[in-house]
């Protein structure tokens, strides 16, 4: 048989059943294959090759599984970059199949041929070109083994033409083993003993819980540790559904828009316990200053983020949930009832001075934050949240609540902007049977506008709700509060959306009046299949609290002067 | 943070084309500048050694380390300082004979520094120096105060560490014994 239909048979082999892509000359071959393989392999054929990354990362936060894009060389392969970025930086399993061109060819600047391993090697966590067909079987193993284990991230296969053509006695490939790469050191007993000593002996332990918590699958053993010593925690926001939001132990978001009480308290905490997060300088703020009373404890699955931002007093090297399971046991019972009583003045402040007046305005224009509590509370909480970046991004985060796991969908470390919408797509596949709520502004929807088409044709039940500021909103915020109000290119002229949608065959309404939302939310959540639901909010809001950039983690200003 | 000194690192790596390139980069991206590189095949089959010196504080070392041997095809990435290794360093410094011979204060200075002439000829003459870095730079200082050099060139550092184990083979032994205990499982 052809590489190409090796390549077919090695995903189906990976379980692979959805995949997102887009054809061109050099993926002939593959498409081509592809085509006979309908029952098994649902390809979804997005409008951009971004799409088909996001899509793919949106399906693999969701499941749990590895997300698949499959794009031509040259352009096809230079629009997937942005994706894999995204994916490197907040850990999300991927493999991109990109077409290349023949290995005769390569390095004379043929038709369509960019460096793509040269381009994607600092931004993926493998890559590799294919050059053989006989090569196929095992290069597919490894790359789903590599994207899956330890660390999850993102593999790109560059895929040259002749091997996609070539002929080859297909035999299976399994790598479960790469000798110079170790995915989940077994835990350190004594690590383990020791983070056990720190914790058993600290009178104001906090918990920061992080994305790796999702991965590692490991909530249940964060809860019972939560439980049994009764230890107060904050969420990052990759890692916000790693909990129930109404947990009591859980007092909310981490960084620069999060929670008073959490923010605060990481500066007053006498151990620190990070359990799958990364320190990123939106959760730290001034590295000078963060956590400096306290002893740290990170637990993490890959070594090289220990030390790297803030020094760690005890290292737990692991799969988190192996060294919370190993943890367990050694845990002694505690109340450390006066420090978790410690928070309800911060949530109060907080509740008083920013909340109650972002989901419950008295007047004026609708509110980004009273529209995403409201989705909310009509999906009982139990929706995943997908939403694109920006002001709509951290209120979605702040006001969206969680009871299910992985069930945040948002790009973090890279902050992409169109990174929503296809992602949303990429949820409804990853999760059929759950609602699928994205959150997107103005701006950001207009980046990946196109996957409207996306949409159309699979009728993927995404529920759009576009927070419509007429603004590039948090850049105009921030010119706001820094730059003097000076709204240098932020201010921005919209189209008819609902026109748009209408285009696409997509039911939409748009709600402009208070006593609207709840009826135009109720429509969108009874229609089945997609929704654009058009929030016209105020036009200059702002999010708060906020940490400004490199101030402490509890200088957090509740209001702006 | 501790104070900037010499480091050598040693990378180990799959013979597979490509990581020269995912190293350096840890390095450009944490802007810390490479003193001297060498890439050869090492004792273990199938296994290439990069000799890599740099300038940089512990925290950063450690840091690089971590971040190189975070690329799959990396096998083992260590750091030494000068007391915990063998060094080697070689140069070859080309002479303009006719100053050579005007000079005789030329021959001295390479014989003093240990250096060989392996050419003479009518034009110029060739000079090989092997030993560490500063024996290396002194020869050609002296030389170069004379204006009679036309070309140096000096090698990456090789090294040989001191230690009693072979750090690299016990890796791979234990990654074998992991694999194959797996296999039973
Ligand atoms: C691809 C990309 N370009 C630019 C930015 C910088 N940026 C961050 S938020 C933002 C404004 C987003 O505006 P909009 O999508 O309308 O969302 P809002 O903040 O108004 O809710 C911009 C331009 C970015 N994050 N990503
Ligand atoms: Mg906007």
């Amino acid at each position: 048989m052809t590489g190409a239909e090796s390549l077919m048979r090695s995903l189906e082999l990976e379980g692979v059943k959805t995949l997102f892509g887009y054809p061109g000359g050099a993926i002939i071959p593959v498409y081509d294959a592809l085509y006979d393989h309908h029952d098994t392999l649902n390809h979804i054929l997005v409008r951009h090759e971004q799409g088909a990354v996001h899509a793919a990362q949106g399906f693999a936060r969701v499941s749990g599984e590895v997300g698949v894009a499959i794009v031509t060389s040259g352009p096809g392969a230079t629009n997937t970059v942005t994706g894999v970025a995204d994916a490197m930086i907040d850990s999300t399993p991927l493999v991109v199949i990109c077409g290349q061109t023949g290995a005769a060819q390569l390095g004379t600047d043929a038709f369509q041929e960019v460096d793509v391993v040269g381009m994607t090697q600092p931004i993926s966590k493998w890559n590799y070109q294919i050059r053989r067909a006989e090569d196929v079987a095992w290069a597919v193993s490894r790359a789903f083994y590599i994207a899956r284990s330890g660390r999850p991230g993102p593999v790109v296969l560059d895929f040259a033409r002749n091997a996609q053509v070539g002929e080859v006695d297909f035999e299976p490939a399994r790598v479960d083993f790469i000798r110079s790469y170790v995915p989940a050191p077994k835990p350190d007993a004594e690590a383990v003993a020791e983070a056990a000593r720190l914790i058993n002996n600290a009178v104001k332990p906090l918990v920061l819980v992080g994305q790796g918590v999702e991965l590692a699958g490991a909530q249940q053993e964060l809860r019972e540790l939560l439980e049994k010593a009764q230890i107060p925690a904050g969420c990052t926001l990759l890692g916000l559904s790693a909990l129930p939001t109404g947990h009591p132990l859980n007092k909310g978001m981490l960084g620069m828009h999060g929670n008073l009480g959490p923010n605060v308290m990481t500066n007053q905490c006498d151990v620190l316990i990070a359990i799958g997060m990364r320190f990123d300088d939106r959760v730290t703020g001034n590295l000078k200053t963060y956590a400096r009373q306290a002893k740290v404890i990170h637990f993490d699955i890959d070594p090289s983020e220990f030390n790297k931002l803030v020094h760690a007093d005890c290292k737990v090297l692991g799969d988190c949930r192996e060294t919370l399971r190993a943890l367990l046991p050694l845990i002694k019972p505690n109340t450390h009832q006066s420090w978790v009583d410690g928070f309800a003045p911060y949530a109060e402040q907080e509740y008083n001075k920013v909340i109650r007046g972002a989901i419950h305005p008295e007047g004026g224009p609708l509110l980004m934050g009273e529209v995403v509590r409201a989705v909310s509370e009509a999906t009982q909480h139990q929706a995943v949240l997908v939403t694109d970046v920006g002001q709509n991004q951290m209120f979605a985060a702040r006001y969206f609540q969680f009871s299910q796991p992985r069930s945040i969908v948002t790009s973090g470390g890279c902050g992409t902007m169109g990174f929503g919408l296809p992602a949303a797509i990429g949820a409804t596949f990853g999760a059929p049977g759950r609602t699928v709520c994205l959150f997107v502004g103005d701006g950001g929807l207009q980046m990946t506008l196109q996957e409207l088409g996306t949409i159309m044709e699979q009728q993927a039940p995404v529920k759009i709700i576009l927070l419509n500021n007429n603004y590039l909103g948090n850049v105009r915020q921030w010119q706001t509060m820094f730059w003097n109000h000076r709204y240098s290119f932020t201010p921005m002229m919209n189209p008819d959306y609902e026109l748009i949608a209408k285009a696409y065959g997509i039911p939409a309404r748009t709600a402009v009046e208070r006593p609207d939302l709840a009826a135009a939310i109720d429509e969108m959540l009874g229609t089945d299949g997609p929704f654009l639901l058009q929030c016209a909010v105020r036009e200059e809001d702002d999010v708060l609290p906020m940490t400004p950039p490199g101030a402490n983690v509890d200088e957090m200003l509740l209001e702006i002067q | 943070m501790s104070t900037p000194q010499l480091y050598t690192i040693l990378v180990y790596s799959e013979n597979i084309a490509g990581i020269l390139n995912q190293i350096t980069a840890v390095f450009t991206r944490r802007q810390v500048n490479i003193e001297s590189l060498n890439v050869s095949a090492s004792s273990t089959p199938g296994v290439h050694k990069y000799t890599i010196t740099c300038f940089c504080t512990l925290e950063m070392v450690k840091m690089l380390k971590a971040q190189i041997e975070k690329r799959i095809d990396v096998l083992q990435a260590r750091y030494f300082t000068d007391e915990d290794i063998f060094i080697l360093e070689s140069s070859l410094l080309k002479i303009s004979t006719p100053a050579m011979l005007d000079n005789p204060e030329v021959c001295q200075i390479v014989r003093h520094h240990g250096g060989r002439i392996v050419e003479v000829n009518p034009t110029y003459s060739a000079v090989e120096k092997t030993g560490r870095t500063e024996e290396i730079l002194s020869l050609y200082e002296d030389l170069n105060r004379l204006g009679v050099v036309r070309q140096f060139a000096r090698s990456g550092r090789i090294c040989i560490t001191r230690g009693t184990r072979e750090q690299l083979d016990d890796y791979l032994a234990e990654r074998e014994r992991e694999h194959s205990a797996g296999a039973q499982e």
